[in-house]
């Protein structure tokens, strides 16, 4: 039987690696499969808790994410397209409009 | 067994999830993530939650990667320049604080080995899928349907944000 810690660790790694993501890529892209890195991250972390604790419930807001992801990526994209239109260009720091 | 199924699925996910970083083109790093959502769904599997393994590789990996594939191939821009932008202090200090928190949370917590099991009257006798969809439409069936409010509202935006200019009046 594998320990939960293990899977709460698993699940910190992999959101680390999504923030860090975030962070350092500049193709607006790339950051948002890294927002898709850490809503993985957490669904291991509810569904690992689901398991080791008995309770169906987890499982159900694993299914809410998933859809609020899928909601996300729309609108992400179209966002995407409307800015390279405007723009020309997917790099996000030429994104600096609303900067003083 | 089970402690060798999680060591792989494990270090796949967290491997092809650095490769998602590391890849300067986004194709490449859309497919590192089609791997990463798949042993997801393995690690699902041996969790026991044989229902969310499916909807991960139906929505995850046939939906929201092939529309991620899309928009790479429809913008059509060449990856070049720098690989790591330019930071502000402020954002540094943010990711360091991150990776100290996040390090010291796994090596300070004391888990319990195994938590002690809980008896759940009444849904272990079912199935996962069954469980799921009895308590999603009797106790959940509220969040159900702003759901489903969530999914038109993004559908309607998506589309208004993608179509560009548009005449109203």
């Amino acid at each position: 039987m594998v320990p939960l810690s293990w899977y709460v660790a698993l699940s910190s790694l992999l959101f680390l690696i999504g923030l860090v993501g975030v962070l350092i890529r500049r193709n607006i892209v790339i950051v948002l499969l890294c927002i898709e890195i850490m809503l993985n991250a957490v669904n291991i972390n509810f569904v690992a808790f689901s398991k080791y604790q008995h309770v169906i419930d987890a499982q159900i807001f694993v299914f809410f994410v998933i859809t609020v992801a899928a909601a996300e990526v729309a609108i992400g994209l179209g966002i995407i397209i409307a800015l390279f239109r405007l723009k020309e260009t997917i790099n996000i720091d030429e994104f600096n409009i609303l900067k003083l | 067994m089970q402690l060798a199924m999680f060591s792989y699925f494990g270090s796949a996910i967290l491997i092809s999830a650095l490769f998602v970083l590391y890849f300067r083109n986004p194709i490449y790093s859309a497919m590192s993530l089609l791997a990463m959502f798949m042993h997801i769904a393995g690690l699902y599997v041996i969790l026991e939650a044989e229902f969310l393994a499916g909807v991960q590789l139906l929505v995850y990996a046939g939906a929201i990667l092939v529309l991620y594939l899309f928009v790479v191939m429809l913008l059509n821009v060449e990856s070049r320049g720098r690989f790591i932008q330019r930071q502000t202090p402020i954002v540094v200090g943010v990711g360091i604080l991150a990776v100290v928190e996040i390090s010291l949370l796994i090596l300070r917590t004391r888990f319990y080995p195994e938590l002690p099991p809980i008896p759940h009257p009444g849904v272990e006798t079912l199935g996962n899928t069954e469980t799921i969809g009895m308590v999603l439409y009797t106790q959940y069936l509220f969040p159900f349907e702003i759901a489903s409010l969530v999914l038109l509202i993004a559908l309607v935006g998506a589309i208004v944000l993608a179509k560009g200019k548009l005449k109203f009046r």
